[in-house]
């Protein structure tokens, strides 16, 4: 009894505390990042932006939150009332529980498991399914064919994005999160990080994270333009606040799965600054991520759906191929 | 009943309450996938018998309906309404009042384009451009404001003339905006004219051939970008656009990006004019409006003095004035178009019957043609390029 005890029991309280914390802590940050992606969008349209609810409208989205708990969830007449509510919470669970592998510090990682990039590409692809299964469940026209494009644009980028990981992998030899940021440690600083080697790979990882969580210029599921407000035109109140969540968080995933793979995770930008704590290396990064984010939302029109799919599949494909080739190359005979 | 029908189609209601559908048009689009099949606009959402409520109005009561048309760029349309009552009246307007009325109806067309080419790039999910336009409306407006009182339902243009003078340090400050806008136009073109997705999304969509454009009934960019140059300041010109120098850019290639690229370059032009009528003003000091009282209402100031003022301040703001009988048709060249406005005027003080010819409504009809084989995304991206505003679709 004592053995289970010791063995089993602690060791999961301890795990379901440390999950709470960083779910906590996750949810607050992306609070602010919301907050600072429209306050970039509003800069860039010479606007203000949020300024009301606290000190440079920083409470704005604990309002905003406490705005979708508060109203009514509408259920629309012929949807599949189960699914309809099931769909918002997959997307989210499914975007939470990827953090799980991401090192924010060297040993400050929930999972510090040998496979965490293949986690990764699981639980982002499955990420897809809250989207068509919202779609399906409205039982409506617009939803259903922002779902249709969605699954297949998520399911092209996801290819592309795989074999940049595999270009990264190849050169650091390992598929461990903290390993690859281990690999790019050097005397040089930012210079020996995965960017400048694999620069091509760099931007079309950027491209395709962008594509792979729907933002502009591929926010075809969503388009406001064609499809109102794409899968999501039939959610409302806290379902509605899931899937935005769920969007928020997978985008900031990708920075920081961005900054881990290209930016050097948590290293300093010359090794004599490493006084600096590396977390906050890695969230200075991972700020800065989400910051080109934002300004490409803030610029760039929305590309067509088979212009999209063209992107993906003819130049994004071959592009990373050939990268894969190249760096196999450059592993095995130099 | 036949049960073999073949049915692989998907349709959809394309507003009224979409955001892309340019306010209350519907269209009911069938999809083949995402591919456009057919494509069955529904206007009259916005019908409020502008018409009809003209024929039981004296002429000068007429002038506020025109601002509510095209309520994008008010005083052009009632250029064309002031400029049919006065060839009915046979009566000139004195040269400061027709110069004023250029300078407007060049603000109107940069009110227009600006909100059109704006739009234009957020139907195609760019969202800045907007924002940025609406600042230079803003100032825009304000003009407006200055002139006439009002922001949008300005009633500035009338019969004769235009209602009052501009005062100097108006004609100054649009002199300074005329200076300063080139600059935002150039902003806007950074964001849009060369980039790629912009690009893509707008080059060889939404043709049509030049013929067809006619057979529709096309007028103003439209046409243009069929490489037509047909331009009513050119062809048929009123006021004084025969003595000022513009060019008339026209397209190549009829395509949604084409049409954005003449209205870019009809906003440099009709800021080159807009300079032009400064100059002008500033030299030029007569009477803004026809100084035949029996017509337009005397100065204020002369109402204290003059009883004969009085009574035909009276006169002409209960009875109005009577038009001689006749017919006429009257169009200016609008932002969006031909707009011309056909009067028939029966000796009384109101209208026998106005009809009104909005630009739109041509262009809006072609919907079907142009939207056909192309795919749900660019639907929008047409319509924006169509520059439709429904209040002069459905009057």
């Amino acid at each position: 009894m004592d053995n289970l005890l010791i063995n089993y029991l602690v060791p999961l309280l301890i795990i379901a505390l440390k999950s709470v914390f960083l779910i906590t802590a996750l949810l607050i940050t992306i609070a602010f990042l919301l907050l600072a992606d429209r306050k970039i969008w509003a800069a860039v349209q010479m606007r203000r932006g949020p300024n009301v609810v606290g000190a440079f409208g920083l409470l704005q989205s604990f309002a905003d939150l406490l705005k979708f708990v508060l109203k009514e969830v509408i259920i629309p007449y012929n949807a599949d009332k189960v699914v309809f509510l099931l769909a918002p919470f997959v997307t989210t669970v499914f975007a939470i529980s990827a953090w799980a592998v991401i090192p924010f510090d060297a040993g400050l990682v929930l999972a510090d498991i040998n496979i965490g990039i293949l986690y990764i590409l699981a639980i982002s692809s499955l990420g897809v399914y809250g989207i068509i299964m919202g779609g399906w469940a409205s039982n409506s026209k617009y939803p259903f064919l922002g779902a249709l494009r969605s699954a297949a644009q998520m399911v092209s980028y996801e290819v592309s994005i795989g074999f940049v990981i595999i270009t990264v992998i190849l050169l650091s030899g390992s598929l461990n999160l903290s390993d690859i940021v281990y690999a790019q440690a050097g005397n040089y600083g930012f210079l020996n990080w995965y960017f400048i080697p694999l620069f091509p790979m760099f931007v079309v990882f950027f491209i395709s994270a962008l594509a792979e969580t729907n933002r502009p210029p591929f926010d075809l599921p969503e388009a406001e333009s064609e499809l109102v407000a794409g899968f999501m035109v039939e959610y409302s109140s806290t379902p509605y606040l899931m899937f935005m969540l769920g969007e928020y968080i997978s985008i900031v995933l990708m920075c920081a799965f961005g900054t881990i793979l290209f930016l050097g995770g948590w290293l300093p930008i010359f090794p004599f600054l490493d006084f600096i704590p590396g977390f906050v290396w890695f969230v200075l990064k991972v700020c800065f991520m989400f910051f080109l984010f934002a300004m490409v939302k803030a610029i760039v029109p929305r590309y067509r759906y088979d212009q999209l799919m063209r992107l993906g599949w003819k130049v994004f494909l071959p592009l990373s191929l050939l990268m894969v080739a190249l760096t196999a190359t450059y592993v095995v005979f130099i | 009943m036949n049960d073999k029908i073949k049915d692989n189609t998907f349709t959809i209601n394309f507003g009224p309450q979409h955001p892309a559908a340019h306010g209350v048009l519907r269209l009911v689009l069938e999809l083949d996938g995402e591919i456009v099949d057919r494509v069955d606009p529904h206007i009259g959402l916005l019908h409020r018998g502008t018409e009809k409520l003209i024929e039981h109005k004296t002429y000068t009561q007429a002038i506020p309906y025109f601002d509510r048309l095209d309520y994008v760029a008010p005083m052009n349309q009632e250029h064309a309404f002031s400029l049919a009552v006065e060839s009915l009246l046979k009566i000139d307007v004195p040269r400061r009042g027709q110069t004023i009325r250029v300078l407007y109806s060049e603000i109107g067309r940069l009110l227009s384009h600006l909100l059109n080419i704006t739009t234009q790039a957020m139907d195609v999910g760019a969202l800045t451009p907007p924002l940025w336009g609406f600042e230079e409306r803003e100032k825009l407006m304000c003009f407006y404001e200055r002139a006439s009182g009002s922001r949008m339902h300005a009633a500035y243009f009338r019969p004769g003339g235009v209602h009052q003078d501009l005062p100097d340090d108006l004609i100054d400050d649009i002199d300074a905006f005329v200076d300063s806008h080139p600059a935002v136009i150039s902003d806007i073109e950074n964001l849009l004219t060369d980039n790629r997705i912009f690009k893509q999304r707008n080059v060889d969509i939404g043709f049509i051939s030049q013929e067809d454009a006619q057979l529709f009934g096309f007028s103003g960019v439209m046409i243009r970008g069929t490489g037509l140059p047909w331009d009513l300041r050119r062809s048929q010109p009123y006021e004084i656009y025969s003595e000022l120098e513009f060019e008339i850019p026209i397209g190549k290639n009829s395509d949604c990006y084409d049409r954005y690229l003449l209205r870019v370059e009809e906003m440099k032009q009709s800021l080159k004019i807009m300079k032009q009528c400064i100059q002008i003003l500033r030299k030029e000091t007569g009477p803004v409006s026809s100084q035949n009282n029996k017509l337009f209402p005397p100065k204020r100031a002369e109402m204290k003095a003059s009883m004969e003022a009085l009574i035909h301040h009276f006169k002409l703001y209960t009875e109005g004035y009577h038009v001689p009988k006749g017919e006429v048709y009257r169009a200016v060249e609008a932002p969006k178009g031909e707009f011309g406005v056909y009067l028939v005027s029966d000796d009384s003080n109101k209208p026998y019957r106005c009809k009104i010819r909005a630009p739109g409504f041509a262009h809006l009809q072609a919907m079907d043609y142009m939207c056909k084989g192309h795919m749900l995304a660019d639907v929008s991206a047409i319509l924006g390029s169509l520059d439709i505003v429904f209040g002069e679709v459905d009057r």
